[in-house]
């Protein structure tokens, strides 16, 4: 073995000459509406979101007086866009939890600089997912009875079925994401806090900060629970896809009773997620200019994890094929033959070139490291898993056993304007975030960088030296 | 009392704040501070330190313990939930499936376990930080404001048996720390 070795150090994680009051400053100032005046961007974006919000809520409106038939849902397609959408939505807010919890767990401390982000993502993501549940059931003044609350029947849930499994997994996913969410949002509360110039906002952060005081004896249990959350919610997180893929799996509709559901789920999950939060990091550090901290680095790493779980998803395309084949089923080999070339091939073809053919391109350095073609390739990912809940949802259920009432499925608008005004519903909450909460988690940031580390400061570390310049130079 | 600046005013000591340059500083006075015997003080910065827990003679939090109680709670309670429903209540035939259909049973117990554990890590954190709190005494220091930005302090209280405002001022500042100062409730 060759003694000599060289020290290869991480590129530094924050860019730029930064110490921790210039970190402080470039986040916790955005959210103080004095110092950086709301843009006329903001506002322009916050109207159209609000009117796309008001598109929601009519629509909700005209589907609780009017009935589940103002959507396109006819027999035997009895489940239309309301689950497509759902799975969708829910799928999106999995890469904030993979971001803030599993990258946690296995130390990757690049996570610091989109987890606040991400996990933001997923809580709006899945508050969008759980409208559909939520507002499809058609009675909806018993919706009450998808909990087990004692009623006038003595009857409780069927916790035999996946959907009430559904119940339990979406509700403990948006509970659990939230109060991540809020015990990572209490130190950088505090330091908004202590910095905000009017009354109100500091009566409103101190509030909300519970009274933190960044003493070391608060950030032990502090660092302990936020261990023990992330432990929790990466079971959690892979438990939710898995769950939402038992609605189909657990049923015996061909094409849906697979066991490859759930992890082929939870990977086409993860990478819509990532490409979600690829569309709206962009934009956002670069009208906050935060670029220093959510740098061309991070792009290249979610465009990694998103060419792997691409290539996932695109193996268990395959896979389906395989199987239909080699069980011998007839339903099986019926109903993946109609995908690619029946009635709905448009639509299979369509998920394929979205989800597998275009994020080879990550395969090239160049590409991943290119702003314009991560953004464009992200909003086409996402295109193509909304695309594969649709193959899924209604190319099993157009052709059923029976060919006498296969018919074609076509959505009316109130799916269309129900499923846009879901945007509303996102952007609203995401802007307001943007607006109000600091973006990046400020005390992280602080805590990865060299300064934060008690060695840094002995000058004669060797060690440390060798680290420090050379992280400079990958810096410039 | 006047309005403007009632804190000088309120005769009630709660410490002695001591402000230090950088983590090194202040993991090294933590160690001399722990050293000398102090029980009651805290070390204050804007994120974790990195072996301060040592540095400051705490034992392990016993945060662990509290999730573990609460994961019980949601596991057993989650089976006499369903099983009582499911079973004895008002048990239904559902497609001829047992009615105490365990395997169906799992997803539910493992949600209600994750939930409650997250309620226990949460709450229980709160509750051993001693969180919500609104009123700190050291809120009255202006300087503390940048502990959340930049600044680091390490606060030896008064209700430490070896209190002495003179003398706790003069160790701390022997001890390397930039700047110090009485803090009034």
């Amino acid at each position: 073995m060759s003694s000599n070795y060289q020290y290869v150090p991480e590129p530094a994680l924050v860019k730029g000459n930064h110490d921790f009051g210039s970190v402080t400053a470039m986040i916790a100032d955005l959210c103080d509406t004095q110092k950086n005046k709301t843009p006329m961007g903001w506002y322009l974006a916050f109207g159209v979101s609000n009117i796309l919000l008001l598109v929601l809520l009519v629509s909700i409106g005209y589907l609780f007086w009017e009935g589940t038939g103002i959507w396109g849902l006819q027999t035997p397609v009895g489940w239309g866009w309301a689950i497509i959408n759902f799975v969708w939505w829910v799928g999106i807010g999995h890469a904030g939890t993979l971001i803030s919890a599993i990258l946690f767990l296995f130390r990757q401390n690049w996570r610091t600089a989109i987890n606040r982000f991400a996990e933001a993502m997923t809580i709006f993501a899945v508050m969008c997912a759980l409208v559909f549940p939520a507002i499809h059931v058609g009675r909806i003044w018993v919706i009450y009875w998808v909990f087990p609350i004692p009623n006038q029947m003595y009857m409780w849930p069927n916790f035999n079925s996946p959907l009430l499994w559904d119940v339990f997994a979406v509700s403990t996913y948006f509970t659990v994401s939230l109060l991540f969410w809020f015990v990572g949002l209490v130190p950088d509360l505090a330091t908004v806090r202590d910095r905000v110039t009017s009354n109100l906002a500091k009566k409103v952060y101190g509030f909300l900060s519970l009274g933190w005081t960044g003493g070391n004896r608060q950030w032990q249990h502090y660092e302990k629970s936020y261990m023990i959350l992330a432990g929790l919610a990466t079971p959690l997180v892979l438990s939710v896809h898995t769950i939402v893929s038992f609605d189909f799996a657990v049923s015996i509709i061909p094409g849906w009773h697979t066991t490859i559901f759930p992890p082929y789920f939870v990977a086409g999950a993860i990478f819509s997620g990532f490409a979600m939060v690829q569309t709206l990091s962009i934009v956002a550090r670069k009208i906050y200019k935060i670029q220093d901290i959510m740098t061309d680095d991070h792009m290249e790493k979610m465009n990694i994890v998103i060419i792997l779980t691409g290539t996932m998803v695109g193996f268990a395309y395959a896979m389906e094929f395989f199987i239909a084949w080699y069980s011998g089923v007839e339903y099986e080999k019926f109903i993946f033959m109609q995908r690619a070339l029946g009635p709905y091939a448009w639509a299979y073809w369509i998920m394929i070139v979205c989800n597998v053919v275009f994020p080879q391109l990550f395969w090239f350095k160049k590409m991943r490291r290119s702003v314009a073609v991560t953004f464009v390739l992200s909003i086409i990912v996402n295109i193509g898993m909304w695309f594969e809940r649709f193959v899924i949802t209604v190319t099993s259920l157009s052709q059923d056993y029976l060919p006498s009432s296969w018919s074609y499925y076509s959505p009316t608008m109130w799916d269309v304007l129900t499923y846009v005004g879901t945007f509303g519903l996102f952007f609203t909450m995401f802007l307001l975030f943007l607006r109000f909460l600091p973006i990046v988690a400020i005390a992280e940031i602080k805590a990865v960088m060299p300064q934060a580390d008690p060695h840094y400061y002995h000058k004669d570390h060797e060690h440390g030296k060798v680290s420090k310049q050379a992280s400079k130079q990958i810096a410039e | 009392m006047s309005q403007s600046n009632p804190k000088t005013e309120n005769p009630i000591v709660f410490g002695v704040l001591a402000e230090f340059a950088n983590p090194a500083d202040l993991l090294h006075a933590a160690e001399k501070v722990r050293d000398a015997g102090y029980k009651k003080f805290d070390v204050y910065s804007p994120f974790p330190i990195h072996g301060m827990d040592d540095a400051m003679g705490l034992k392990p939090s016993k945060l662990g313990w509290i999730v573990l109680g609460h994961a019980l709670l949601g596991f057993f309670g989650a089976i006499a939930l369903m099983v009582w429903t499911s079973s004895i209540d008002y048990p239904i035939n559902i497609s001829g499936k047992p009615f105490l259909n365990a395997p169906a049973f799992v997803p539910v117990i493992f949600e209600l376990t994750v939930l409650l554990s997250a309620f226990g890590a949460v709450f229980g954190m709160f509750f051993l930080n001693d969180m919500p709190k609104h009123h700190n005494p050291l809120f009255n220091s202006e300087r503390f404001d940048r502990v959340t930005d930049d600044k680091m302090f390490v606060c030896i209280e008064s209700s430490d048996i070896l209190f002495d405002a003179d003398k706790t001022g003069a160790f701390l500042k022997e001890i390397g720390a930039t700047h110090t100062e009485i803090v009034h409730d």
